[in-house]
Order: structure tokens, then C-alpha cells, then sequence
């Protein structure tokens, strides 16, 4: 108490209580900042379920997971979305396919093979690519791949009755879309991923006679192989919720996944169709958007896992 | 005759030559394997500039004064942009004024305060999944949220609202970053001299994290200047400037598409050449943002050798 009082002379000290108190606001201040990001996640896993389960329980979970009729504005609604699931993962997966191996190796390229200074140009101009609206994407699918396929199109199925011709909107299309879209993430972090294999690694299998490509292919991409893995699966979860790029670059009918097929994907889905649905079609919408999200959800754990391994290592 | 035998055995000898240490210059998979990586590196460039060239060659013609400076009237017969690149500076600076204290402060707790622990792994985790989670489910959550449960509709702060959540792992992480660069002898320095930790983060931290902290602001404007799938359900498409000084400020309450939207919504209306001309305007931001970010980065550095 004594010196409490005898502190409380001091100037420096005086207003020490004022001072504490600014502190602990402060404190206070940035955890409840650091919290919007929980409440956040939070909130959006809490309403994607309020909004999307109704519609489950009322039109019935085999009706719309397993049936192939989507038809939400008829006299008697069917709203089947097998077709929609089965497009957004084959279309992800095939722009998946197309994209890794052609973003990695660009990835080799830049961290191992190019030249500093063809690597200064490479490296920005990625980066430029990832900064393009999605829109952008979307308007050039139409006036370049759209025409291009339609070419294609009239030609393969010159003779078919049967066909069903798009105009070049089909999943193709989108799926290079895609890939394209997914080339960004996937060099950067595959390259992150190669820069930090070491460098005694490579100088040894060098020192063995390895030639560069025996080093680069059998060791530094081994090394790498987590890294890589989660470029792929942040690839992935690029891929599958991917919108506007795709919307009409597609066709956007419901269909079968075949290559020259005009689809529709998840994403695409709610965009054609939330502007004007109501009532039941429009929770079943919904529905789309928490399937979506359940989708986004087990890559994202997948990605913290692979993460998480990488940790332990 | 002696010469005629020794040629053979002389061609035989750099043969075998050949075979071992030589050879090692014409390995075929090796050279299929360099195609195939300058392959890859040649159509990421060649995809970019395929894209610039196209976009400009098409669209250049479509930018001219009235079309950045008019509204699309029929009565006028104008065809024009200012309303939408109106709306498009209202969400980025309404974006912004949410998002930045937000993550900037979420930084700071994660890198000075927090003590490593089951909480702190939480918000890590939870900051990675939102940067995760595509934007059309931020747009279905905003309209739902922001629109219906808070009452907003359709407007402008819907959809800056939606966007800040969207763009809040970006402040943070490039904050963190920024913050991390901070060397320890700083906060060390600042402390030992008597400093309270608010008035070191304040004097010390944040103005040498400067450099990181705005790269991570200029990322988060380029994302809300490309983003449409978020915007399409909360933010709406309306397009006409304001008639009055007054409508300057309620404009946050009404509806308003932003660029990237007004240049889906030409799209799907078949008018391409408008939509080439959005097209071109855009691309000319990102170029801008991006050398921006190049240049901050490049003075993050300089403080780093320092």
C-alpha cells in the first residue's frame, strides 16, 4: 500500500492504471477480431445446413441425390441431380488431370531448369494469369473454345441422328476451362514445394551421375511429393467451385458427362437457376450449395491432413 | 595390309568409347522430358499472352471516354460504364473499411499475443477453410445472412459485407507474413526500453510491416475487383449513378453491380462487344495491382536485408 501510494508520485507511473487498462481493450480488441474468422466458418456451415436440409427431408433424399430428371418447374417437379454431381466430379477430375502434370512441369521449369532470367518472366506471368476475373476466362471460352468445339462437333457427328448439337457448349469446354483456371495454384505451390527440397539432395544424386532429369524426376519430385499433393488437392477445390467461368461456357442443360454434352455442373446450377427459383425448388437449390460445400469441405480436410503429415515428418 | 587391320580396331575403339562415358549427352528420355517441360512453361506464357492479345485486340476499340464516363441509356443511345465502375470503387473501399481492421487486428492477435494452444489452432484452421470455401457459397450465405436474416436485400453493403468475410484469410495471412519479417530484436528493443506491447505494435510493428500489410490490402482489392459469383445474389446488378448528392450516401442500400457482373450480365446477353470493353477495363486493373504488389514486395525486401 505504502508504495503504491509513494509510486502514484512518480509522472511515469501516474497513469500506469489508464495505461494497463488500454492494454487489456487492446487485447481483448484483436481476439474478438481473431474470432470472425471461427464465427465465420461457423455461421456459413450453420446456415448452408438450416438452408439445405429442408428440402432433403421434403422432397426426399433418393429422390434428389440418386435420380437423373431435373425438371423444377413442371406441373409435377422432379429434382434429380445424379447428373449434376457426376458432372462436377468428372469434370473436376478431368480438369485435374490436364492441369497438374502441365502446372508441375512448369513448376520444374521455374525452379530447375530455366535460366534466371527466362525464369523472371515465366514466374510474373503466372502470377498475372492467377489475377484474371473468372469472368474473363468465361467470355474468351465462348469466343474462342465454344466455336472451336462446335467445328469439332459438326465434324465428328456428321452422320449421327441422334446427337443433340450444342454449339460447341459443351463439357469439354469447360473442363479446359478449367484446367486453365487451376494452372496458377497449381505452379505456385509445386514450385514453393521443389524450392524447398534441399539442395544437397540434388547436388548428391548429381555426384552419382544422375543426369539433371534422372535428379529432378527420381529425386527432387519425390522429396516434393507433399507439397505437390496439396497443390493438387487446392487444385481440386478450385476446380469444383469454379462458377461463372463455366456458366455458359458449358451449356448448362442437365445431361449425362459425355465429352460433347452440354452439362451442368454444382456451381452452375445454383447460378442459372437462383435468380428466379422459389419455394421448394429454390431449397432444393440449397441443397446444391450444401452438397457443394460438403464437397469443399472434405478436400479442405484432406488438404490439413496432408499438411499435418507434413508436420510430423 | 597392317593399316587395313588397325582402321577396324581404331573404329571399334571409339565406339565402345562412345558407349560409356560419351553417351551420357544424348539420352532420349531426357530429351523428351525437357520438351516436355518447355512444353508446359511455353503454354502457361503462351495462354497469358493468348488471352492479353485477344482481349485487348477485341475490346480496345470499345474504350473511349463516354463509354468509361456514360450510363447505358436508350433514351441518350449511350452505352456506358461509369455506374458500375461507380459501384465497383463502393465495394472495394466498403470491403475494405470491414475487412481490413478486421484481419489486420486477427494478425496481430495470431503473431503477438496468442500463446500456441488448441485455440490458436482453431483459428488457423478455420482461417485456412475460409480461404478455402469457393465464392458462390459465400454469395448463397450472404444472401441469406446479410439479405434476408439482417435485412439488407439487395444492395451494396450485402455484398461488401459478403465480400470481407471472403477477403479476411487474405488480409491476415499477408499481415502475419508482413508481421513475422519483424525481427525479434524490434520487439525486444521496444519492450526493454519500458514500451507497453499496445504502444510497440502500434510505433514499431506496424509501420515496419507497413510494406506487407498493404500488399496484402492491394491482393484483397484485386480479388473483389474480379469477383462475381459472391456478388451475382447479394450485390444485384443495378447500374445508374446517383441524381443526387444525397444518393451518394444511400447508394449502399441499393442495388449495384459491379464490374465483373455487368460484364456476365453483357455476356449472357450476347453483347460482346461491351463485354470485350469491360474486359479490357479490368485487365487493366489487374496489371495495375499486380506491378503494385511487385513494387511493395520488392521494398519488403530491402527492409529484410536491412
Amino acid at each position: 500500500m505504502d508504495v503504491k501510494t509513494m509510486n502514484q508520485s512518480f509522472s511515469i507511473i501516474e497513469d500506469k492504471k489508464s495505461k494497463a487498462l488500454l492494454e487489456e481493450v487492446m487485447k481483448y480488441l484483436f481476439l474478438v477480431c481473431a474470432f470472425f474468422a471461427v464465427l465465420a466458418v461457423f455461421s456459413i456451415t450453420l446456415y448452408m445446413i438450416l438452408n439445405g436440409t429442408p428440402a432433403l427431408f421434403k422432397v426426399g433424399l433418393k429422390e434428389i441425390l440418386f435420380e437423373t430428371q431435373w425438371a423444377p418447374t413442371a406441373a409435377e417437379p422432379k429434382y434429380g441431380i445424379l447428373y449434376v454431381i457426376l458432372t462436377s466430379i468428372v469434370g473436376t477430375a478431368c480438369a485435374v488431370l490436364i492441369g497438374v502434370p502441365i502446372g508441375v512441369l512448369t513448376a520444374v521449369f521455374i525452379a530447375e531448369v530455366a535460366p534466371k532470367k527466362i525464369a523472371a518472366i515465366v514466374k510474373p506471368a503466372v502470377e498475372l494469369l492467377a489475377g484474371i476475373p473468372s469472368v474473363i476466362y468465361g467470355l474468351l471460352g465462348i469466343m474462342i473454345l465454344n466455336p472451336l468445339m462446335y467445328k469439332l462437333e459438326l465434324t465428328i457427328f456428321k452422320d449421327s441422328e441422334t446427337h443433340q448439337f450444342t454449339g460447341g457448349s459443351n463439357l469439354i469446354s469447360a473442363i479446359i476451362v478449367l484446367a486453365i483456371m487451376i494452372l496458377p495454384t497449381v505452379i505456385n505451390i509445386s514450385e514453393s514445394a521443389i524450392r524447398a527440397v534441399p539442395r544437397d539432395l540434388r547436388s548428391a544424386s548429381l555426384a552419382l551421375g544422375a543426369s539433371k532429369i534422372q535428379t529432378i524426376f527420381k529425386v527432387v519430385l519425390p522429396v516434393a511429393k507433399s507439397g505437390i499433393a496439396s497443390a493438387v488437392v487446392l487444385g481440386v477445390g478450385r476446380a469444383i467451385g469454379e462458377a461463372m467461368a463455366i456458366t455458359l461456357v458449358s451449356g448448362s442443360s442437365v445431361n449425362i458427362p459425355l465429352p460433347f454434352n452440354s452439362v451442368r455442373f454444382l456451381t452452375t446450377a445454383i447460378v442459372a437457376e437462383m435468380g428466379y427459383a422459389a419455394d421448394q425448388h429454390r431449397e432444393v437449390l440449397f441443397t446444391i450449395g450444401l452438397i457443394l460445400f460438403a464437397f469443399i469441405m472434405l478436400v479442405n480436410t484432406t488438404f490439413a491432413r496432408i499438411l499435418n503429415g507434413k508436420d510430423e515428418k | 595390309m597392317e593399316r587395313v587391320i588397325v582402321l577396324p580396331g581404331l573404329g571399334e575403339f571409339e565406339k565402345k568409347e562412345n558407349n560409356s562415358i560419351q553417351k551420357k549427352g544424348t539420352r532420349v528420355a531426357d530429351d523428351i522430358m525437357y520438351v516436355f517441360i518447355y512444353l508446359s512453361a511455353g503454354i502457361a506464357v503462351a495462354l497469358l499472352i493468348g488471352i492479353l492479345g485477344y482481349v485487348f485486340t477485341r475490346g480496345i476499340k470499345e474504350v473511349n471516354w463516354t463509354f468509361l464516363t456514360s450510363v447505358t441509356s436508350v433514351l441518350k443511345g449511350t452505352t456506358g460504364i461509369a455506374g458500375n465502375i461507380l459501384n465497383t470503387i463502393y465495394m472495394v473501399v466498403l470491403t475494405l473499411l470491414i475487412a481490413a481492421p478486421i484481419g489486420i487486428g486477427s494478425a496481430i492477435y495470431l503473431n503477438e499475443y496468442a500463446k500456441p494452444g488448441k485455440l490458436i489452432k482453431m483459428i488457423q484452421f478455420t482461417t485456412e477453410t475460409l480461404s478455402g470455401i469457393p465464392s458462390i457459397i459465400f454469395g448463397l450465405f450472404g444472401m441469406v445472412f446479410f439479405g434476408t436474416t439482417l435485412g439488407f436485400g439487395y444492395s451494396l453493403l450485402t455484398g461488401s459485407l459478403t465480400l470481407a468475410i471472403m477477403v479476411l484469410p487474405l488480409i491476415t495471412r499477408n499481415t502475419q507474413e508482413a508481421l513475422k519479417t519483424v525481427p525479434d530484436s524490434y520487439r525486444s528493443g521496444a519492450l526493454g526500453m519500458g514500451a507497453t506491447k499496445w504502444y510497440m505494435i502500434r510505433t514499431i510493428l506496424l509501420p515496419s510491416a507497413l510494406p506487407g500489410i498493404v500488399t496484402g490490402v492491394i491482393l484483397a482489392i484485386g480479388r473483389i475487383v474480379g469477383e462475381s459469383a459472391a456478388l451475382l445474389f447479394t450485390a444485384g446488378s443495378g447500374f445508374l449513378l446517383p441524381r443526387t448528392a444525397q444518393g451518394y450516401l444511400t447508394k449502399i442500400l441499393e442495388s449495384g453491380g459491379t464490374l465483373t457482373i455487368q460484364l456476365y450480365l453483357s455476356m449472357s446477353k450476347g453483347q460482346y462487344d461491351v463485354a470485350f470493353g469491360i474486359a479490357v477495363v479490368l485487365l487493366v486493373i489487374v496489371l495495375v495491382i499486380n506491378f503494385l504488389t511487385k513494387v511493395l514486395a520488392s521494398r519488403l525486401d530491402v527492409n529484410r536485408q536491412k
